[in-house]
């Protein structure tokens, strides 16, 4: 039975804060951390959204693009490292909104950056079995960065939504393979408003070894090699690392220009890989192949290889797309920042 | 609110759940149980409202209420639902982008919190079309 991607939505909150106004708060040289990051600006979220709400607007845009009926719906997983009950499902909230409620299993998933991919993987996993008809798995995050931490440089707000199932397929998702150990690189303790993390140690021993493990074990597994994808994309913590890993596996920059949305962006950790994938969606034609390979620190990561079906022309249009989700967008400036991320008590 | 009173609105907050009448098509939100103009000859069903409207009048808050002083200076509107029936919702945006008469689209939103341990509500507002 083939799996894959029946339909997909992503969202991202209007307002940004550019990297300038963040150095210029703590007296860092704004260049050297733009230059150093590449990233130039990130996602705030409004004053009313958080995980759930952005969850919310990814799945239906995602409904909406595919004209998909939510109450075939077998599963939802929400994957967020920043739900708002530390106990209280986003994902009942979600079915709710989506209108897939009663009949369907839903949880939550948490696994740093790559919970979303996560949910995919599990969805794949029951659709494949035959226990559910279609399943929604999404990754959302408002991402939390200490005051003046390297983290507040990235740390943004956004989603996305993919709807598995095994027919009207978008997309196939050929394989998936997964690379997981225990490496502390980063952490948020039960509690804590701001995670810790491992400086310079999250580089080598988390992004790089995992990311790079779990996509050659796919590529190995499939007999595949870089040039047979049009298309790839990585996690993006920030605008360097998932450049220097593409290099390192052999992907050329042309390869992942659609689905490097960080630029403009920031992480938005659950989001990020799946927005990547969102953006590469809305331009990529039937037979393209896609290749993608998130990361979650503490650690591991899930790679996908992914081929596009025709039906993606029938749908595209129905949804916003990535590069419309950036548009417009409404700058503010370090203290209106601080009180939307709740950095301000009253 | 309390917590029953707020699940036994989730429909009506989150979706938009009103009814209508298929005797003289009217529609209500919040819901109605009984056709005022068909009465007893009035048959309800519920229907999902498209969330698409027009604000009829608007006015800023800068004085909120207990739980929404960090959300002040917020746009409060009477929006006319393409359906046919009005509700008060928030409309976020600037308050420059406001004007009477302009299109509006339903989104999901924290309407707000009991307290920092307390129950979140979560339901509709809209933003410029």
């Amino acid at each position: 039975m083939k799996v894959g991607i029946v339909s997909y939505g992503a969202y991202v909150p209007r307002y940004r804060i550019k990297l300038e106004e963040i150095a210029a708060v703590w007296g860092d040289d704004a260049k050297s951390i733009i230059g150093g990051l590449k990233v130039k600006e990130k996602s705030v979220p409004g004053l009313d959204e958080d995980a759930i709400t952005i969850s919310v607007e990814a799945a239906r845009n995602a409904i909406n693009r595919g004209n998909v009926d939510a109450s075939r719906f077998g599963a939802i997983y929400c994957g967020s490292e920043s739900h708002p009950y530390a106990v209280k499902p986003t994902s009942t909230i979600v079915a709710a909104a989506v209108g897939a409620e009663p009949n369907l299993t839903a949880a939550d998933f948490e696994f740093a950056c790559k919970a979303g991919t996560a949910a995919i993987q599990t969805c794949m996993g029951l659709v494949g079995a035959g226990m559910i008809d279609i399943g929604l798995a999404i990754g959302a995050d408002v991402s939390q960065g200490a005051p003046g931490d390297a983290l507040e440089y990235t740390a943004a707000a956004g989603g996305a939504a993919y709807i598995i199932g095994s027919s009207d397929l978008a997309a196939v998702i050929e394989d998936t393979f997964s690379f997981t150990t225990d490496t502390p690189d980063f952490w948020r303790r039960e509690g804590m408003p701001y995670p810790e993390h491992g400086g310079r140690f999250t580089g080598d021993p988390g992004y790089f070894k995992h990311v790079t493990s779990a996509a050659s074990g796919l590529m190995d597994k499939l007999g595949t090699k870089p040039s047979d994808y049009d298309y790839a994309v990585f996690h993006q913590p920030n605008g360097k690392f998932p450049q220097n890993v593409a290099r390192k596996l052999g992907f050329t920059p042309e390869q992942i220009k659609a689905g490097l949305v960080v630029p403009m962006l920031g992480n938005t950790y659950s989001g990020s890989c799946m927005i990547g994938l969102a953006a590469i969606l809305d331009q990529a034609v039937e037979g393209d192949r896609i290749f993608m390979t998130a990361f979650g620190s503490g650690a591991g990561s899930d790679a996908f290889s992914i081929t596009v079906t025709d039906r993606i022309e029938e749908i595209r249009d129905a949804g916003p797309k990535v590069e419309e989700l950036l548009k417009n967008p409404i700058y503010m400036d370090y203290a209106t920042y601080a009180k939307h991320k709740g950095k301000i008590k009253v | 609110m309390t917590v029953a009173r707020f699940w036994r609105n989730i429909p009506n907050r989150y979706n938009l759940i009103g009814t209508h009448c298929t005797t003289c098509g009217e529609h209500y939100f919040p819901p109605r149980q009984m056709c005022p103009i068909c009465r007893r000859d009035g048959k309800i069903e519920p229907h999902k409202f498209e969330g698409k409207g027009e604000v009829i009048t608007y006015t800023v808050i800068h004085t909120a209420a207990k739980g929404y002083e960090m959300q002040a200076p917020y746009n409060l509107a009477v929006i006319k639902l393409d359906e046919g029936p009005s509700l008060t919702g928030q409309v976020v945006c600037g308050q420059e982008e406001m004007e009477i008469g302009m299109r509006v689209r339903s989104v999901f939103r924290k309407l707000g919190e009991e307290s920092e341990k307390g129950m979140i509500y979560y339901g509709t507002k809209f933003v410029p079309e």
